[in-house]
């Protein structure tokens, strides 16, 4: 199998895998970095969401075989102790019931929130729609964006 | 001196102690059984044995404690709230405090199973009683050490303090405390053997703190894993890896009723990292032949052919590449047969009566009118964002599983009986879970999962794709209410509910709740078509539609009287503060009192211009609810901007993990009730990804405010009584509105429709 070359948090990797390996599966399998989820594997929830050159983007549909020279960060390289305003936030915030979606909720945040510094609710509201949370604790993800705003304007 | 209630009831006999070799102390205890005589406490902490207790404390030499919890984590928050009633107890600062996931005893926990609600119901006294003893045991440790009596001591944030208010921590007792249960334990053996026969030991009595005094119950406790949560951590099922592990996808019967005819397995084979490809499904054929099996038969009913890989993608791309040819064993099925089936039955007189006053039949006669609906209700599927997987591994010599399921205790059980292995050779850890809903109660991918493991003798983890968790999942059975009710002299003299479901009916007490009690003649009749097609346990079950469908039809009647709809439901309610029938389980009390406080909350008597307010009031799971809904109009659209939530849940353990359950609880029934859909056609599900499946989403979200009613009773469950009163107020709005009803869900396709009947 071919060699790719990912630039994850900052670290340089060498994985070896199908051309058409997702990074999803990638970063799970063979990197080992198991924060990033699969819900859909068709870009439609969310729960893989990961930053590719500081944009959201879902890893499930990202091929390994296009990243090279890209530099990816996943939620497990957002901060080194889950002290990013954004994680923060979500503390305060108490926001997760079962979890599961809450890294890829928090890595389109943190892009989000890099775009627009003072976003409204509205807009925070356009931003998160792309994530599915099935508990539902949309208020709390809501009003966690709105906090982690002050905290990076703080 | 905090002011204590006694409760006769004794743990000692639930509780072991023992000193650990590294320091410290351990308590073993088992909620439902005492311990066995012979049973023996670890000293060293790697080795508990979940076979005697089902939980543990741990208290170090530092004053630290360590609570290993045994009920399963869906999501529902019980993992932070069960630890708080022992902490409560115990008196330690929750800082001090670390919650670990236990691992399930399979032979002796009852109720080891996240479902219903009932956790903090069950645990509320057990838990406690268990803090309090152990803090005596500590008292009792460091009375001794100071040489004075007990009753002198107090304990309060881990610190005990004698009467000349000397102090120790709990850490500097832990080992004498140790020591003196252990003596304790041998008196009390020697007691019991001195027993004359029939004679029994007098119960001990532990004091329990007045609920006025609670320090750490009723605060807001943050989720125990969140900084594992926020930083991406392995904590769930599909994170789970082990040494040599492979992985494996399981191509099922596309359609129910369908079996495998043959495969071909070239291609799959031909995709890099996949090792083999196999099939599974002999063993549970067997299993199945051999004694009367739950609903699993049907998905086990045909083999399954499994892709075995070196990695996730490999997997899913093996099982793409596979090429089958299925057969049909039992008639395809499709909604549109299923709502002529279920209509025929609510037409026809083939019902079982399971609750019946008075004579309904007789005051239709003399009614001066008769007031009919129907309300119809789709399958849905559960849709955890985890979807289903578990790790197996399968030796001569041991099985051990690994995963996220609700009921651990059953599904070890099963796999013992599959695999034709003695049950003791089996350990199985519970991850947190990706969400619940009650789709991880049946445990079919936990047998699917061993079966693969046994056959091919390695480590596994067998996982689903969404597509697969949708098309061969568990469903919410398509159900359709018909309710009539008579209306003589402006009063509703009689109530007749119909219920015509696909695979089983409403259970249990469900037939008595609301308005049951409340009209003199009144009757609950259902009927079922038994389908092929999985169905089962979904996120309250049966009262997440039949509160809908209920309270619709009370607003109805409500108009059909002229009466205000928060009126009528209180007069009902009324007459219902007498009853002797002790199969009402509702408090006609605790219902109205939430309805008025939903009412006063929402600011229902003064709507502000352009919202439309609907109100419902529900009990369900021991839990009384009431919600109120805002609606507006966006262009051509009613929207849900709000639901004002009252909820009587009796003492709230852990209110911001409460309002969590509510807010989640109350957006999911507006969700589901809004825009999800699920059709059959040939036995396949005609959506099997969120491309076609539609979730409630961001943009979609009311916000929600919860109100408690304060009160000193014990608690009881949040996890679904907030989704069955959300749709009914929903819908309710929607009238005010559009002047429409709605009988049919999701509404967003059927906003127009008119009443079927009536």
């Amino acid at each position: 199998m071919p060699t790719y070359k990912l630039k994850i948090n900052g670290v340089p990797n060498e994985i070896e895998a199908s051309p058409d390996m997702p990074l999803l599966w990638a970063l799970r399998d063979n990197l080992n970095m198991v924060g990033t989820k699969f819900g859909c594997g068709i870009g439609q929830c969310g729960a893989c969401t990961v930053h590719v050159d500081g944009n959201a983007a879902r890893s499930c549909q990202l091929q390994v075989s296009q990243l090279d020279g890209k530099e990816i960060t996943t939620i497990e390289g957002l901060s080194e102790d889950g002290s990013h305003p954004v994680q923060q936030a979500w503390k305060e915030v108490d926001v997760p019931q079962c979890g599961y979606c809450q890294s890829g909720q928090i890595m389109t945040a943190s892009a989000f929130l890099e775009k627009n510094t003072d976003p409204s609710r509205e807009q925070i509201r356009s931003a998160m729609h792309g994530n599915i949370c099935r508990c539902a604790s949309y208020n709390r993800i809501e009003n966690a964006v709105v906090k982690a705003a002050q905290k990076k304007m703080a | 001196m905090s002011s204590t209630i006694n409760t006769k009831f004794s743990r000692r006999s639930f509780l072991r102690t023992s000193s650990l070799a590294s320091g410290g102390m351990l308590i073993g205890f088992n909620f439902f059984t005492a311990c066995k005589d012979s049973v023996k406490m670890p000293v060293d902490i790697a080795k508990l044995n979940y076979n005697d207790f089902n939980a543990f404390i741990k208290i170090s030499n530092e004053g630290m404690v360590t609570i290993f919890s045994p009920n399963p984590e869906i999501g529902q928050g019980v993992k932070t709230s069960m630890p708080m009633l022992i902490a409560e107890e115990l008196d330690v600062p929750w800082e001090n405090v670390n919650v670990v996931q236990g691992i399930l005893d399979t032979q002796n926990y009852t109720r080891q199973v996240a479902g219903g609600s009932q956790s903090i119901r069950f645990g509320w006294d057990a838990l406690r009683e268990t803090g309090a003893t152990a803090r005596q045991m500590l008292v009792n440790a460091a009375a001794a050490k100071w040489g004075v009596d007990a009753s002198e001591c107090s304990a309060k944030q881990g610190v005990i303090t004698n009467g000349k208010g000397e102090t120790l921590g709990y850490g500097d007792v832990v080992n004498e405390a140790a020591a003196l249960e252990n003596e304790r334990a041998t008196e009390r053996a020697a007691k019991i053997a001195a027993l004359a026969e029939g004679e029994e030991m007098p119960a001990e009595t532990i004091k329990l703190k007045d609920p006025k005094d609670f320090t750490l119950i009723g605060t807001d406790i943050g989720n125990v894993d969140i900084d594992k949560i926020i930083t991406g951590k392995p904590l769930f099922g599909l994170d789970y890896k082990a040494e040599g592990m492979v992985y494996a996808t399981v191509l099922r019967p596309p359609a129910f009723g369908q079996v495998l005819e043959s495969y071909d397995a070239t291609a799959a084979k031909a995709v890099p990292g996949v090792i083999d490809v196999i099939t599974i499904g002999e063993k549970a054929k067997a299993m199945m032949a051999k004694e009367q099996i739950d609903w699993t038969a049907k998905l086990a009913s045909s083999e399954k052919v499994v892709v075995i890989a070196e990695n996730s993608w490999a997997a899913i791309k093996g099982k793409e590449a596979l090429q089958a040819e299925w057969s049909v064993s039992t008639p395809l099925e499709s909604t549109k047969a299923h709502d002529k089936i279920l209509v025929d039955l609510l037409d026809g007189n083939e019902f079982t009566t399971l609750r019946k006053d008075g004579d309904v039949e007789k005051a239709f006669k003399q009614a001066d009118r008769v007031v009919e609906r129907t309300y119809e209700s789709p399958f849905l599927p559960h849709n955890c964002m985890e979807p289903m997987n578990f790790y197996a591994n399968v030796t001569d010599s041991k099985i051990h599983l690994v995963g996220p399921v609700q009921t651990p205790a059953s599904a070890a059980s099963t796999v013992a009986n599959l695999l034709g292995r003695d049950e003791k050779d089996i350990r199985l850890e519970m991850t947190r879970m990706g969400g619940g809903f009650g789709r991880r109660l049946y445990g079919d991918f936990v047998y699917e999962a061993a079966e693969i493991s046994d056959k091919i003798r390695k480590p596994v983890k067998m996982f689903s794709t969404r597509e697969d968790d949708m098309t061969t999942g568990v469903y919410r059975p398509a159900i359709k209410y018909r309710i009539a009710a008579s209306i003589k002299n402006g009063e509703v003299t009689g109530y007749r509910l119909k219920e015509a479901a696909v695979n089983g009916n409403m259970y249990g007490l469900i037939p008595n709740f609301f308005p049951a009690g409340a009209i003199e003649n009144y009757q609950v009749d259902v009927a079922t078509y038994n389908s092929n097609i999985t169905t089962g346990a979904w996120r309250a079950p049966y009262t997440n539609f039949l509160s809908y469908a209920e309270q619709s039809f009370l607003d109805e009647l409500a108009e059909a009287i002229d009466q205000d709809p928060v009126e009528m439901r209180m007069n009902l309610l009324e007459k219902v503060k007498e009853t002797t029938d002790d199969r009402i389980e509702y408090s006609a009390e605790r219902l109205q009192d939430v309805l008025k406080l939903a009412v006063e909350k929402s600011g229902y008597r003064n709507p502000k211009d352009g919202v439309f307010q609907g109100v419902s009031a529900y009990y369900c799971h021991n839990t009384h609810v009431a919600e109120v809904a805002d609606v507006v109009m966006e262009g051509n659209q009613p929207v849900v901007k709000k639901i004002t939530v009252a909820v009587d849940c009796g003492i709230v353990v852990n209110p911001l993990g409460a309002m969590n359950q509510i807010e989640g609880g109350a957006i999911d029934g507006v969700g589901h009730a809004m825009f999800s859909d699920f059709v059959f056609e040939n036995g396949m599900a005609t959506s099997n990804n969120y491309d076609k499946y539609r979730l409630i989403r961001m943009k979609e979200t009311p916000i929600v405010e919860t109100h408690f009613v304060k009160n000193t009773l014990s608690p009881t469950g949040l996890g679904e009584p907030a989704l069955p009163p959300a749709a009914a107020a929903v819908a309710i709005a929607i009238k005010k509105a559009t002047g429409n009803r709605v009988y049919k869900q999701p509404f967003i396709s059927n906003m127009d429709a008119k009443p079927i009947l009536g």
